[in-house]
């Protein structure tokens, strides 16, 4: 069991927790992945690793949540205890020197893309960023993004907070603008999100880095759900991945495989807020 | 019963195993063979001539000593039946109802020459559903050795490893990277063929009697690498299996609807998904499904394929759809153990043999449609003996399919070879071991089961585990050293 040593509210939808689990952060590092399962009914789902502390065992995960298991975990609090929680999974980012990079995070993409972005500026590049959501209440860590960038643009879809404008229009311009010599470009978010940002550096050959998110069970290439169509086959997402370069991608197959389970998702859902009804009390996670 | 002569035992019939109804057993996930009374298990006893050179024990890959075991059960002394049968194979509760018999021992059996083996199998699982229930053969634990062995992955081989080195004294800790144990007899056989209570049951008794200790969500290769483990331990057993699903190469393979017969078996098994919504992994079959392949895992695949069509039909009204079992060799080659072949028909599967998909075929959305498939012929004996599958010019078709299963065979999982220096592979992936001592070449490190052989049997991978163990067991005390 791994216990939940802090958890914090950035959004209605968005949270953060601190979860003790040494094995994990012992090596676990940027652009890396756990799959936690909350009890015994749970299904096992990946998060990214946002942080991590070696000295105090500890992973700090950020999410959203947009079903059943991501509510339910957002129910749980400071001191209670999730089933299983492996890792570290995945590919560590491959961080060098590269000269001026973008980094893009959108929407709980910003959680991820933050030790990305750190890693590099430590690594000595120029970093710009370039975080969105869809309005300011959805936004956070604006703070942490602009100590370790070197410019840093907020833009929201409703205008509420920032430029009101999706993130792929600053990185138009930052991309056309000459004396910027941008690099190469990391972004993190929605699929449709990725999809845009490899759409709009694609005609420049601005090599792009992108995390996937496909829909996961074991995480550890065994079954394959995960795969993702790229130009010359296909990959296992958490073996292979998460982090692919945009180009290659078969967008319009990602985007499909994430719509499969729909209305199972759903029913998912539902089921859980009746059976919560039912006990009149939240359900707590972990019991 | 009076003692009887060889021409008497000759003259009993095979006792059939009570089944649940096919009709029945559609509509759940219960145990489909019911398993031997013991009135029933000692007369089938009874039927065993106790050759003085059993050939059934040839048959055994583990050579487990039949006639021993059987002339105990039907002396009704069934304690004395588990020490016989533990001498060889630690799991009898499982390989009764899991290993190929007909091909094994009792494909052997001297019985089957003439008419019906002895039912060596269904004796088997008498016993060890009696050990089960009863617990008569304690696992005496030696004396502390002050030696440790990491043994990586759960499953039969796994298992069988932590269990024979515990029981030398040694201090084990078993990895495990999912977040339960038990390998692919918890993940990948379903609960109406091995009832999972059965195998937690014989991994509670490791871990109460014998203290190991199970490091589950420890994925090595990321977790901790082979050579961290060598740091802090004098010896490792790598029981990783074969989990790595194969997708045959042609257009549409990404197409939803398509799925590994892994990640259907693990989304149904491992997650409980026929219980869905009272378990959170949704699992989704359409109407028709094809499953390609005929070996235990596609049996496996279409089994689970009905019963979830049936429940599913039930809740909404509908009639069920139709599974199909889809392989380009014929009924002779199929290679899944003869039982489950025949539960499988029993059940309704619907059998295209000699028959290949070349394209699986998407709507607007990239969700399946169909399947074009050709037709094939058995040409001449390949290097394994069987005859190998000839498309037939000109005989393409459509089928009309919205799930497609693949169980075309599985590989060894690479993850366990990153910063293994010296760890040798074969070219398909598998790793370099000595059959007899399951020794790597890389040293102080073992290995044994599918990771070793392939996709291969339960009681090969225990066999492999017990085999390694007691080399393990030499090597800590000191009596062979490593070359
Ligand atoms: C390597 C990796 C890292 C990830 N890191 C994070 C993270 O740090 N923070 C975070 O909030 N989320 C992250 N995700 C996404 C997260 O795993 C999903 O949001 C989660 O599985 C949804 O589970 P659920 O039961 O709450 O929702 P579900 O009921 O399963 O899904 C609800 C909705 O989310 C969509 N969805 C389902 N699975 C995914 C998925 N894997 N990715 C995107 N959308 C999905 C569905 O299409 C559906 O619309 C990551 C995914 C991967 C593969
Ligand atoms: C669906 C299906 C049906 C089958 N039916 C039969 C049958 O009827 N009869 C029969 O005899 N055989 C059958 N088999 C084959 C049999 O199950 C296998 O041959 C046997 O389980 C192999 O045992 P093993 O110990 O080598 O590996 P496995 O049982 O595969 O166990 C390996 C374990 O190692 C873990 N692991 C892998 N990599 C790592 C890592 N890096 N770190 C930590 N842990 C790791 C895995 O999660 C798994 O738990 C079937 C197989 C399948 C898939
Ligand atoms: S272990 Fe399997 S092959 Fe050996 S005797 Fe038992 S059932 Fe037969
Ligand atoms: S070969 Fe058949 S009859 Fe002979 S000992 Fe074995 S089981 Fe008994
Ligand atoms: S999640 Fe199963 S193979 Fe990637």
């Amino acid at each position: 069991m791994y216990k939940i040593l802090k958890k914090e509210v950035l959004s209605d939808i968005i949270k953060l927790m601190v979860i003790h689990a040494p094995h994990v952060a012992r090596k676990a590092k940027a652009g890396q992945f756990i799959i936690v399962r909350i009890n015994e009914f749970g299904e096992r789902i990946p998060l990214t690793i946002a942080d991590y502390d070696r000295d105090a065992g500890t992973i700090t995960i950020i999410f959203q949540e947009v079903g059943k298991s991501t509510m339910q975990l957002g129910r749980m609090e400071t001191g209670q205890e999730i089933s299983s929680f492996a890792g570290p999974l995945g590919h560590p980012t491959e961080i060098e020197n590269y000269g001026t990079v973008v980094c893009v995070g959108g929407g709980v993409g910003i959680a991820p893309i933050y030790p990305i972005a750190r890693s590099l500026k430590e690594a000595g590049n120029s970093v710009i960023s370039i975080i969105g959501s869809r309005n300011k209440d959805l936004l956070f860590w604006e703070d942490r993004m602009r100590a370790v960038s070197d410019e840093l643009i907020v833009c929201t879809d409703d205008g509420s907070y920032g430029r009101r404008s999706l993130v792929t229009e600053p990185l138009k311009e930052l991309i056309e603008n000459a004396d910027k010599k941008v690099a190469r470009v990391w972004a993190i978010g929605p699929a449709i999100m990725m999809k845009f940002v490899s759409l709009a550096t694609a005609p420049y050959n601005v090599p792009t880095t992108v995390s996937l998110n496909t829909i996961m069970i074991d995480g550890t290439g065994m079954c394959g759900g995960c795969r993702v169509l790229l130009e010359d086959g296909a990959r296992f997402v958490c073996v292979d991945g998460p982090e692919f370069d945009a180009h290659k991608v078969n967008w319009d197959s990602l985007l499909s495989r994430l719509q499969f389970y729909r209305k199972e998702e759903r029913a998912a859902v539902e089921h859980w807020q009746h059976k919560c009804r039912l006990e009149g009390a939240p359900e707590e996670g972990g019991k | 019963m009076a003692e009887l002569n060889q021409k008497e035992r000759m003259k009993i019939k095979r006792h059939d195993m009570p089944n649940q109804d096919p009709l029945v057993r559609r509509r759940n996930y219960d145990e489909v063979a019911l398993g031997y009374s013991e009135a029933t298990a000692k007369k089938e006893a009874e039927r065993c001539l106790q050759c003085k050179d059993p050939k059934c024990v040839q048959g055994c890959p583990v050579g487990v000593l039949i006639p021993q075991f059987i002339k105990a059960l039907r002396e009704g002394d069934m304690v004395k039946a588990v020490e016989w049968m533990k001498v060889k194979n630690n799991l009898p509760a499982i390989c009764g109802r899991v290993c190929p018999q007909e091909t094994q021992c009792e494909g052997n059996c001297i019985l089957g020459k003439k008419g019906e083996p002895v039912a060596i199998g269904r004796l088997e699982r008498f016993v060890g559903d009696f050990e089960l229930a009863h617990r008569t053969c304690p696992l005496a634990k030696a004396a502390p050795t002050g030696k440790n062995a990491a043994v990586v992955g759960s499953g039969p081989s796994g298992l069988t490893c932590a269990v024979d080195l515990g029981r030398e004294g040694h201090k084990v800790t078993l990895f495990e990277s999912l977040h339960g144990p038990g390998g692919v007899l918890v993940y990948g056989i379903p609960e109406f063929r091995l009832p999972k209570r059965v195998v937690y049951g014989e991994i509670n008794y490791a871990v109460e009697c014998l203290g190991i200790d199970i490091k589950i969500d420890h994925v090595i290769g990321r977790t901790f690498t082979l050579d961290e483990l060598l740091n802090d331990y004098d010896a490792v057993f790598l029981g990783t299996g074969a989990g790595l699903p194969s997708f045959m190469r042609i257009p549409g393979i990404n197409l939803n609807g398509v799925m590994s017969a892994n990640e259907f078996l693990t989304r149904v098994n491992l997650m409980k998904g026929y219980l869905f919504p009272q378990y959170d992994t949704p699992v989704k079959v359409g109407r028709k499904v094809a499953v390609i392949g005929a070996g235990n895992v596609a049996m496996d695949a279409v089994r689970c394929s009905l019963r979830l069509q049936t429940l599913h039909s039930r809740k909404t009204n509908e009639l069920p759809g139709e599974v199909h079992m889809v392989y380009r060799r014929s009924r002779d080659e199929v290679p899944a153990r003869e039982e489950e072949f025949h539960h499988a028909g029993e059940e309704g599967v619907i059998f295209d043999f000699l028959t290949n998909p070349v394209e699986i075929l998407g709507d607007e959305k990239g969700n399946v449609k169909g399947m074009r498939c050709i037709r094939m012929r058995l040409g001449e004996p390949d290097k394994s003996g069987r005859r190998s599958p000839v498309p037939i010019e000109g005989s393409e078709f459509e089928m009309e399919v919205d799930t497609v299963i693949m169980a075309l065979g599985t590989s060894p999982n690479p993850l366990v070879f990153v910063e293994a220096e010296g760890l040798e592979r074969t070219k398909h992936g598998t790793a370099v071991a000595d059959p007899e001592t399951g020794r790597t070449r890389k040293m102080r490190v073992w290995a044994g089961g599918d990771v070793v052989t392939g996709a291969a049997t339960v009681i090969s991978a225990m066999g492999a585990g017990k085999r390694a163990a007691a080399d393990i067991d030499k090597f800590l005390k000191g009596e062979a050293p490593w070359q």
